[in-house]
C-alpha cells in the first residue's frame, strides 16, 4: 500500500467518507451545533489532520467517525460501506478495524503497560500465546519493552501514550484515530510521538486520521488538512499548499497565529 | 478475670456472631454486586442507559435502605422461614443480615463504579468490546480496591447488625451481651463482649485497607 500522499490522494476509493455530517448538543435554546454539515473523505495510507480553535467540533467529529458520538443527520462510509446506522455486533465489528488515541491515554490503571495492550486482543478471544507474543512485537515496536510489566501510574506521559498507541495498533487496524494525541504532552515527547506516528505511517502504511489545536503537529505530520471552524469545513487540502495561500478566514488566523508564536 | 466458662461462652458467641456475619455479607455481595452494576449501567450516559430500569431498581434500593434493620427483621419472619425453616437462631439470622445488606452493598458498588474514568469506557467500547466486556473487564477490575473498602463497610455494619439479630435470639456476641450483660446484671462478660466486638471490627477492617492497598495500582507505589 502506498504511504505518501501524493499517491494516496490519486486512489479512486476513500478509506473514510464523512457526508453532510451533523451533529447537535443540548435542546431548544441552549442546543448548540457541534457539526453543521461536515463533508470529507480521507485516502488510504495518509495522514490527515483536522485542526481547528477549541470547541470547533473538532473533537465531535472525530469521535463520529467510531461512532462514539452518534450523528443526527448525514453518512459515514468506512470503506465504502455507510456504517452510519450500525449497531451491537455490527458496530463493534467496524470499531475493531479502527484504532483510537486519547489525550488523556484512557488506559486501565489497574493493568500493566503489556495487559493494556493486551485488552482489545482479549475482546475477540485471541488465545493467551499468541496474545503474549503480539503484545511483546508490539511493545518493542513502540520501544517499551522494558516497561511491559510497569502500571499506568508508574509510566511518565509519553510512555502512557505509546502504550495507548501500541493498544491502538493490537488489533492491526485499517485507521488510526488521534484525539489531540499530543496535546497533554511536554513539546519533545510531542515530537517524539509524531515520529511515532509517522513511522508507523510510513512502516505500515496505516491511515491516520489525528485532531489537533496545534499548528506544528499538522505541520510536522500530515499529509493532507481539514480546517475546521464552528461547526463546518472552512478550507481542505495537502498541508503546504493550504499554509502558505491560506484562503478561509480561519485558516488565516491558524497560519497569523502560528507565525506569532514562531 | 476470665473463667474457662465465660470463656467457652466467649468463644461460643464469637463462632455464632463470625459465622452470620461470614455468610450474609458474602451473600449480601453476591446478590448485592449485580444490583449495584445495574444501578450503574442503567444510568443515562452509560453503557446500558435504560431509564425506567434505572428508576425502579433506584427505588426498590433506596426502600430496602430505609427500613430499620430491628423492624426489617420481624417483618420478613415469614420469609426468613421460608428460607430457612425457622425463624429462631444463628442460621435463621443471615435471612434478614442479607436482605438489609444487598441495598448496602447495591449503593456502595455504585458508588465504587462511578469513580471509573468515564474516559477508559469510551476506550473499551471503542475496540468494540460488548457490555458485559466492559462490566467484567473494566467497570469491576478498575473499581476493585473501592469495592474492597465498600465490602468492608458492609461487614463491620454488618457485625453490629447480627447483635441486634440476637436480641431475637439469633445467638452470637450481641445475644451474649443482652441475655448475661444485660438481663443477669453480668457487666463484665457484657465488657468482655464489646471488647471481643471492637476486636472483630478492628480486624476487619485493617484486613479490607490492606487487601484494597495492595490491589489498588492508580498511584505510584
Amino acid at each position: 500500500m502506498p504511504a505518501h500522499a501524493a499517491s494516496a490522494a490519486a486512489a479512486p476509493q476513500p478509506i473514510l467518507s464523512l457526508r453532510d455530517v451533523e451533529k447537535t448538543y443540548g435542546r431548544g435554546n441552549k442546543q448548540v451545533d457541534a457539526l453543521r454539515g461536515v463533508t470529507l473523505d480521507v485516502y488510504p495510507g495518509e495522514i490527515f489532520g483536522i485542526i481547528g480553535p477549541s470547541g470547533a467540533g473538532k473533537s465531535t467529529l472525530i469521535r463520529c467517525i467510531n461512532l462514539l458520538e452518534r450523528p443526527e443527520k448525514g453518512q459515514i462510509f468506512i470503506d465504502g460501506v455507510d456504517v452510519t446506522g450500525f449497531r451491537g455486533r455490527r458496530l463493534r465489528e467496524v470499531r475493531r478495524n479502527i484504532g483510537m488515541v486519547f489525550q488523556h491515554f484512557n488506559l486501565l490503571s489497574n493493568r500493566t503497560a503489556a495487559g493494556n495492550v493486551a485488552f482489545p486482543m482479549e475482546i475477540v478471544g485471541i488465545p493467551k500465546g499468541e496474545r503474549a507474543r503480539r503484545v511483546a512485537q508490539l511493545l518493542a515496536f513502540v520501544g517499551l519493552e522494558e516497561k511491559a510489566d510497569r502500571y499506568p501510574s508508574e509510566l511518565s506521559g509519553g510512555e502512557k501514550q505509546r502504550v495507548g498507541i501500541a493498544r491502538a495498533l493490537a488489533m492491526e487496524p485499517r485507521i488510526l484515530l488521534c484525539d489531540e494525541a499530543t496535546s497533554a504532552l511536554d513539546p519533545d515527547t510531542t515530537v517524539a510521538i509524531l515520529n511515532l506516528l509517522k513511522s508507523i505511517n510510513q512502516r505500515l502504511g496505516l491511515t491516520i486520521v489525528m485532531v489537533t489545536h496545534q499548528m506544528h503537529v499538522v505541520r510536522s505530520i500530515c499529509h493532507r488538512v481539514a480546517v475546521i471552524d464552528q461547526g463546518r469545513i472552512a478550507e481542505v487540502g495537502p498541508v503546504m499548499e493550504l499554509f502558505s495561500n491560506p484562503r478561509a478566514t480561519a485558516t488565516r488566523r491558524l497560519v497569523g497565529e502560528a507565525a506569532g508564536i514562531a | 478475670m476470665l473463667n474457662p466458662q465465660v470463656l467457652q461462652l466467649l468463644w461460643q458467641a464469637t463462632l455464632e456472631t463470625l459465622y452470620m456475619v461470614a455468610c450474609s455479607s458474602a451473600l449480601g455481595a453476591l446478590f448485592g454486586l449485580p444490583v449495584g452494576v445495574l444501578l450503574v449501567v442503567t444510568a443515562p450516559g452509560h453503557i446500558l442507559p435504560n431509564r425506567v430500569i434505572h428508576r425502579i431498581t433506584g427505588v426498590v434500593v433506596n426502600i430496602g435502605r430505609s427500613v430499620p434493620f430491628v423492624i426489617l427483621m420481624i417483618a420478613i419472619i415469614p420469609f426468613t422461614r421460608m428460607i430457612a425453616g425457622t425463624s429462631i437462631g444463628t442460621t435463621a439470622a443471615i435471612v434478614p443480615l442479607t436482605v438489609s445488606a444487598i441495598p448496602y452493598v447495591a449503593r456502595l458498588v455504585e458508588s465504587a463504579l462511578s469513580e471509573v474514568d468515564f474516559g477508559v469506557i469510551e476506550a473499551a467500547e471503542s475496540m468494540g468490546a460488548t457490555p458485559l466486556q466492559i462490566i467484567w473487564k473494566v467497570l469491576l477490575p478498575e473499581s476493585l480496591p473501592s469495592l474492597v473498602l465498600g465490602f468492608t463497610i458492609t461487614t463491620v455494619s454488618l457485625v453490629s447488625y447480627s447483635a441486634m439479630a440476637g436480641a431475637i435470639g439469633g445467638g452470637g456476641l450481641g445475644d451474649l451481651a443482652i441475655r448475661y450483660g444485660y438481663q443477669r446484671f453480668r457487666s463484665d462478660i457484657m465488657i468482655q463482649t464489646v471488647v471481643v466486638l471492637v476486636v472483630l471490627v478492628q480486624l476487619v477492617q485493617m484486613a479490607g485497607n490492606a487487601l484494597a492497598r495492595r490491589l489498588d495500582h492508580r498511584h505510584p507505589s
